[in-house]
Order: structure tokens, then C-alpha cells, then sequence
């Protein structure tokens, strides 16, 4: 089987699957063609944010009958709201850093992974904030590992410093404000880094925000902080109590969560991976019912879903099944997307393949800024 | 430096064995590609510490390859993938791997990584096909042993491998674990194959006879400890370059980690590359005994393995995980359940991709319950049987 007849393979699986639990309707039914989008008037305050299912979730564990009693609130309270993709397709690099820093720019990026470097290409948040004149405040990034500090804004000559995202990194500021305290052994379960290589820890260079200007920036103190992540099970937990954090705080139009505990499947613990699958449906849940509450971001906000990538197959040889995504199998690329929103289409399925880079051109479209250097194509169907 | 420069010289820091077969296979070295000769010599440097197996397959890509046409055909893709001047004065050599590793994070980059996979499955499927294997002296049995520490479990085990053959709820299993390694015994004494049978715990092993390969996640904690040892500071360190890492891993020798010398240098060799090649071995028992049953297999193609899987520590932070030795690690017996009943699916797919796979056998059981999953050419699939079934008369069906 060919990578594209098996890209295509996986995507009817999904869709026959969710066909026949949630009777979801083809999109195309209810949308036109994309031009018939093109003029329209964006509507101000519109708000959105960006949750990467991540790091690394196979079909296997989610979207197939076996896989289906770890995700509860996406089958069951987002998908009857949303507009679902269920070919999208990743051609990049496959390590989470960098393939996230493709879907944040719109082109797949071919840095180092394991580098401390900004994308080479514009970020959304420069698109947004530089297109339509926002302040800093208006997009922000939570993210996972030291290793994503620069995921905020690129290095591209026309953008960059300046005119990017902020960037938290909540386990750099739990361990910032544990550092004078002998208190540290109780958090440790929420301190732990990049699981690609369990060693890797790169020095910080970006534009994240530090403990000094967290009460400033979230309103919160140092020791409400700690004694709230006392409470909190995991490091996306923690990265989930930031951005609702932020959403009371500042109400950023732009916000990216990026969410990591699955690739606990690098250490080779199926159960481990698979509670991290749980958490993370979760914690989508938890999300969106905070934006449907909060009345800055209600009927106003459309959250978009999706994987950074796949993990390895079980068949192919190459690869050790869950644990890694080193192949570059049809399964580690094939992925999905969910969309909810007051303007996208509820129960509705999308074969048609996308891929990865056409998101921030759709969010492009969605808010009215021009994504020029992307190499995707915006999304009609919840464009 | 270019395959069309190499001579004998070029090969003199490589180990005996090795050195000999690359002097003999030199003509054909030099017309090999840059992107696929040095893959071709991670595997001919370490020939003396090959398994038996996989001298035979190294032995079969060189037979392969001789014949001009097939060369010239099954390079072609390989010669097409555009390589850089750096590649070029890495020293491919005598550091292989390190090629691999740079050589992967180039087609990475360039989008060739999936050109080369096709060329690499393509060829591996052509150069196996290319020779015959050799006729097994009996079919080949794995056996899974799960869930030790147990008492009570909601978990639906099995799950993948119910639609491949027999699940047994009510399993008679006095001495249970001693049956199956007794079977894995005879099996040894009956057909005699060096490296042929294995027996791999992921806790301290218990005794088998000579023909028996045993490795063991508590044998190796003299090792595991040096190496968690280096991993802590490194990890604790505040600079860490990852690549250097995985090279001074790859690079390391069984007497580093206090692996003796003395006994079977061929199994400290594989022992220690299972530590530093796997991802969590190190730390977390059930991954050691999946990754070495999937490396065993690969690597010996046994005609019997048997994987016994054993608590692993709980999660806990790194550095934590990697002080192990220094504190009595928490156990999560019913995580080690989950892990190790995927870990016996992964052993018997592994299982399943060597030669005589029609008529291999497969054998997992819930250590100390009633329940155990068969699979074999004479049982049926997707069938549950509710028969009261002695463990032993089971073993000696598949056995």
C-alpha cells in the first residue's frame, strides 16, 4: 500500500467510525467552495485558541474501537459540537518541537529539533500582531518544554523580536519558584521535561515570561502558584491552569496550548501513554467548557484540535509501535483535526486530506491577517 | 571521503572478524553509494559480536550484492539522494553510527527521508528474498508471562491478540512459571542451537539449564547503575548536547558498566546495547523486557524466548528514576500489567516477522490467574475456551 493509499486508509476508518457513533454529516454538504468565503467582513473580537493533542497520539489508542475509552469528552461533549478532519497530514519533520513550530508558522521547518532556535519562517502571532496591530498581550503561547521557549517568534528579518507571542513555560516557572524552597520533592511529578530524550534540556534563550513578572502578568503570587500546583496530577494540568489563568487575566484573541504528557510513550510505558491520552481528553474538555463560560470568550472563540503528529505503527518493523515516531509511517503523519465554534458547522466530518501547515493560513482567514509566507491554504470549511 | 577512496588501511582499527571481511569484501565496498555504505558497515563492525543469525543475514546482503546488475539496480535510489560536503568528512568509517544519526537528521530536513525508506524496505525485502533461510530444526515458541504482583484486575487483557487464536479463562497453573521455563528447557536440550533459546526477566531470573541465554533486569544492576549513574549527571548538568550523548552511549564497551568481561562477550555486548540503544530500559523493568524480547528476536531469532515481565518502578521524576539504586523503588504493579500485556503483543508480532512464522507458537499467561491466551496453527482464532485447562498440558501442545 502506498504512503497516500494508506493516509487515505486511516482517514475512512476514522470517518466510517464516527459515522456510525455520532451519524456526523459530510462537511461538504453544508459548505461552499472556499471562494465563496473570500470577502467577507471578519467579525472584531473574534478569539481562538489552539490546542496541540500532543505529543503523539495513534488511532490505536483514540479514534478505534479499542482506543475509544480513552477519549470520552472528545467523542462524547466536542465532536457532537464540531466540525471534524479526518485526514490531516503532516509531511515534516517529526519531532515535536520543530512540527510544532510548522504548524505555528505554516511551513515545515527543518531546524534541528534538539536546537534552541526560533523558527525561520513568521509565527501566526507575528502575522496576527503585526497585520492587525495588536498588543503583546493579545497572543500568547503555553507550551511544554524548555525546549519550545522560542516557539513565540521567528527569526524572520521582515518579523521577529518584538512582535511575537509571549511564551510561558510553566514548568520553568513552578521550578523558579520552588528554587528557594526545600519543598521541591512534591512537585516533582509536574517538573518533569522533554521525554524525546529524557536527557535533553536546553539552555533557555527566548522570550518566555519569568517568575518576577508572573504576578504582573497573571495576577497570580508565587505562593498561590506553588500551592495550586501542589494540587494538579501532571505538567499539562499545570500548563491548562496557566492558559485559564490567562483567559481571566488578559483574554488574549490568540492563544496556543500545547499539551505534552503523552509522549510519555517514549519511556516505553503503554499504560503511561495511555493515561497521558486520558488527561489530555480531559483537559480538551475542561477547555473548551472554560471558554463557554467565560464571557470574554463565549460565543466568540473557535478552539481548534489537532495532534503535532502520529506515532508509529504496529506493523511497521521499523519503528517499536507506540513508543516512538521514527518511521515516518503513514500512521506517525496521518492525523485529525477538531474544530468548535459559534461559525463552524456541529457533526460535521471533512474527508477531503488537509494538512498540518494550512492552519495558520485558516486562522489567517478567521481573523483577517494575511499569512504570506505560509505554504498551506486556508481551510474553507471553518475558514 | 568517498567509497571509491577506501582501502584495506581504512579498516585497521575494526575488530578482527570484521576487519577480515571487509578487506575481503573491499571491491564491493567501494561501489557502494555514501547513503548506504556506512549503514552497511554499522553492521559489519561489530561482525564479532553478531549472532549467529545475523552473520548469516550480513553474509546473504553481500552474496546479494555481488551480482553487478542488482547492485547497480538496488543502489540506484540510494546513489539519487543528495548528500552534503559534511556527510562526506564525517569519519563513516570507523564511527558509523554516528553517520546514521547525521545521515537521518539530513534526509529529515531535505524531505529525503521517505525516498530513503522505500529504498530500504525495497532493498531488505529483495536481498531476504534473494537466498532461501535455512530450515528451522522446530517452530518457533514465544511465551509471555504477565501481570506478576497482581491481585485483582478490571484490565481486558489480551486484547490485541484475541483474533489471533485461543483465550483461556480457566487455566490451571500450579509452578506455574517453572512449567514454562521447563518447556523453554527441554526445547534447548532437544534442539541445541547456540543463542537459540532465551529466557529474559524483568525481575531476578530463576535457574535454567546452560542452553538457555538468561538476562535478567536485576543481573543487570551493576550496570545500570553505572549508566544511570553518567545519565544523572548529565542530565543534572547545565549545558547537555544530546547527539555527543547518544554518541559516548554508542561508543561505550561492556567493561564501562562493570559488565564482566570474562563470561560470553557476545552477551555482554547485546546486554549493554540494550541499555544504551532502548528508551526506558534503563529505568522502567517492562520496557527492558519488551525491548530486549523485540531485540532478541530481531537480532538471535530464537526458536524459543520466553519473557517473563515484572513490576516496573512507579513514575516518578527523572532524576528520580535514575537514582534507583540509591532508594527501594514504589512499584505500580497493575501499570506493569498494561505495559506488559501490549509488551506480549509486541513479542508476538516481533515473533512473527522471522522465518517459519506459519507455524510459530505463542503463549501468554496471567502469572498466578486463570487466564492465558494461545496461539498456534492447530487452535482456533477468536475462540474463548471456558475448559478448566492444565497450564503444563497447554505448554505441551505448543511446545
Amino acid at each position: 500500500m502506498s504512503p497516500l493509499e494508506a493516509s487515505r486508509a486511516i482517514s475512512r476508518s476514522r470517518r466510517d467510525f464516527l459515522r456510525s457513533t455520532t451519524g456526523a454529516a459530510a462537511a461538504a454538504t453544508f459548505f461552499g467552495p472556499a471562494s465563496a468565503l473570500r470577502g467577507m467582513v471578519v467579525p472584531k473580537n473574534r478569539k481562538a485558541v489552539v490546542v496541540t493533542f500532543g505529543g503523539g497520539a495513534r488511532d490505536d489508542e483514540t479514534f478505534m474501537p479499542d482506543g475509544q475509552e480513552n477519549i470520552p469528552h472528545l467523542l462524547t461533549e466536542l465532536l457532537p459540537q464540531a466540525t471534524f478532519f479526518t485526514n490531516v497530514v503532516n509531511k515534516g519533520i517529526l519531532g515535536h518541537y520543530v512540527a510544532t513550530a510548522s504548524i505555528v508558522t505554516g511551513v515545515y521547518e527543518t531546524f534541528n529539533n534538539f536546537a534552541a532556535v526560533s523558527p525561520n519562517n513568521p509565527t501566526v502571532f507575528e502575522y496576527f500582531r503585526k497585520d492587525l496591530k495588536r498588543p503583546a498581550t493579545d497572543a500568547w503561547v503555553v507550551a511544554p518544554s524548555n525546549g519550545f521557549a522560542r516557539i513565540g517568534e521567528s527569526a524572520h528579518k521582515l518579523y521577529g523580536p518584538g512582535l511575537g507571542a509571549g511564551v510561558i513555560l510553566p514548568k520553568r516557572l513552578l521550578s523558579a519558584a520552588l528554587s528557594s524552597s526545600s519543598d521541591g520533592a512534591r512537585y516533582q511529578h509536574l517538573l518533569r521535561d522533554n521525554y524525546e530524550t529524557p536527557l535533553y534540556a536546553p539552555s533557555l534563550t527566548g522570550r518566555q515570561i519569568e517568575l518576577s513578572q508572573m504576578a504582573d502578568v497573571l495576577k497570580l503570587s508565587v505562593d498561590d502558584f506553588a500551592a495550586h500546583a501542589r494540587s494538579l496530577a501532571s505538567p499539562d494540568e499545570l500548563s491548562v491552569y496557566i492558559a485559564r489563568q490567562l483567559m481571566r487575566q488578559l483574554s488574549p484573541s490568540l492563544l496556543w496550548v500545547t499539551l505534552h504528557d503523552i509522549d510519555i510513550a517514549h519511556s516505553g510505558t503503554f499504560s503511561l501513554y495511555i493515561d497521558g491520552i486520558k488527561r489530555c481528553d480531559r483537559l480538551c474538555g475542561e477547555l473548551w467548557q472554560a471558554i463557554q463560560k467565560d464571557p470574554e470568550y463565549a460565543n466568540r472563540t473557535t478552539m481548534f484540535v489537532l495532534p503535532d503528529f502520529g506515532r508509529d505503527s504496529d506493523i511497521d518493523s521499523g519503528g517499536n509501535g507506540f513508543q516512538h515516531h521514527r518511521t515516518g509511517d503513514p500512521l506517525s503523519r496521518t492525523t485529525w483535526m477538531m474544530v468548535l465554534g459559534p461559525d463552524v458547522k456541529q457533526n460535521a466530518v471533512v474527508d477531503r486530506p488537509i494538512e498540518s501547515t494550512d492552519l495558520v493560513p485558516t486562522l489567517g482567514a478567521y481573523f483577517g491577517f494575511d499569512a504570506r509566507l505560509s505554504t498551506g491554504k486556508p481551510v474553507a470549511e471553518v475558514s | 571521503m568517498l567509497p571509491n577512496q577506501l582501502t584495506p588501511e581504512h579498516f585497521a582499527a575494526y575488530p578482527p572478524e570484521a576487519r577480515q571481511l571487509a578487506t575481503k569484501q573491499l571491491s564491493l565496498l567501494q561501489r557502494l553509494p555514501l547513503a548506504f555504505l556506512p549503514l552497511l558497515l554499522r553492521e559489519l563492525i561489530v561482525y564479532d559480536w553478531k549472532f549467529p543469525a545475523e552473520r548469516i543475514d550480513l553474509d546473504r546482503q553481500f552474496t546479494y550484492l555481488a551480482h553487478p546488475q542488482i547492485l547497480t539496480t538496488a543502489m540506484a535510489p540510494f546513489a539519487q539522494l543528495r548528500m552534503t560536503r559534511e556527510l562526506e568528512q564525517t569519519d563513516w568509517v570507523n564511527s558509523p553510527a554516528v553517520f546514521s544519526e547525521q545521515l537521518s537528521a539530513h534526509l529529515w530536513a531535505t524531505h529525503q527521508i521517505d525516498t530513503f525508506r522505500n529504498a530500504a524496505v525495497d532493498y531488505v525485502g529483495k536481498a531476504t528474498a534473494s537466498a532461501p533461510d535455512p530450515p528451522l530444526p522446530t517452530h518457533r515458541l514465544g511465551i509471555g508471562i504477565i501481570g506478576q504482583g497482581v491481585a485483582k484486575n478490571d484490565y481486558r487483557l489480551f486484547r490485541k491478540l484475541r483474533p489471533q487464536g485461543t483465550y483461556y479463562t480457566q487455566i490451571k497453573h500450579n509452578g506455574g512459571v517453572q512449567t514454562l521455563l521447563a518447556a523453554a528447557a527441554a526445547r534447548a536440550k532437544t534442539h541445541p542451537v547456540p543463542y537459540g533459546h532465551w529466557y529474559i526477566d524483568g525481575a531476578t531470573s530463576l535457574p535454567v539449564p546452560e542452553g538457555v541465554s538468561r538476562i535478567s533486569y536485576s543481573a543487570l544492576a551493576t550496570p545500570r547503575t553505572a549508566l544511570q549513574s553518567r545519565m544523572l549527571k548529565t542530565y543534572e548538568a547545565s549545558v547537555f548536547d544530546p547527539e555527543a550523548f547518544r554518541t559516548m552511549l554508542a561508543q561505550m564497551k561492556p567493561e564501562d558498566v562493570g559488565l564482566a568481561s570474562g563470561s560470553d562477550g557476545l552477551l555482554n555486548r547485546f546486554q549493554l546495547s540494550l541499555l544504551t540503544e532502548g528508551s526506558g530500559t534503563q529505568v522502567f523493568a517492562t520496557t527492558f523486557v519488551q525491548w530486549a524480547a523485540r531485540e532478541t528476536l530481531r537480532r538471535a531469532q530464537p526458536l524459543t524466548i520466553v519473557a517473563r515481565f515484572t513490576p516496573r518502578q512507579r513514575d516518578k521524576q527523572m532524576n528520580e528514576l535514575l537514582a534507583e539504586s540509591q532508594r527501594k523503588p514504589e512499584l505500580d504493579p497493575q501499570g506493569s500489567l498494561v505495559d506488559a500485556d501490549m509488551g506480549a503483543y509486541y513479542t508476538w508480532l516481533n515473533q512473527q516477522r522471522l522465518p517459519g512464522e506459519d507455524k510459530s507458537a505463542f503463549l501468554v499467561w496471567f502469572e498466578d490467574h486463570d487466564e492465558a491466551l494461545a496461539i498456534a496453527p492447530s487452535l482456533e482464532r477468536g475462540k474463548r475456551s471456558d475448559t478448566p485447562t492444565e497450564l503444563a498440558d497447554l505448554i505441551a501442545r505448543l511446545a
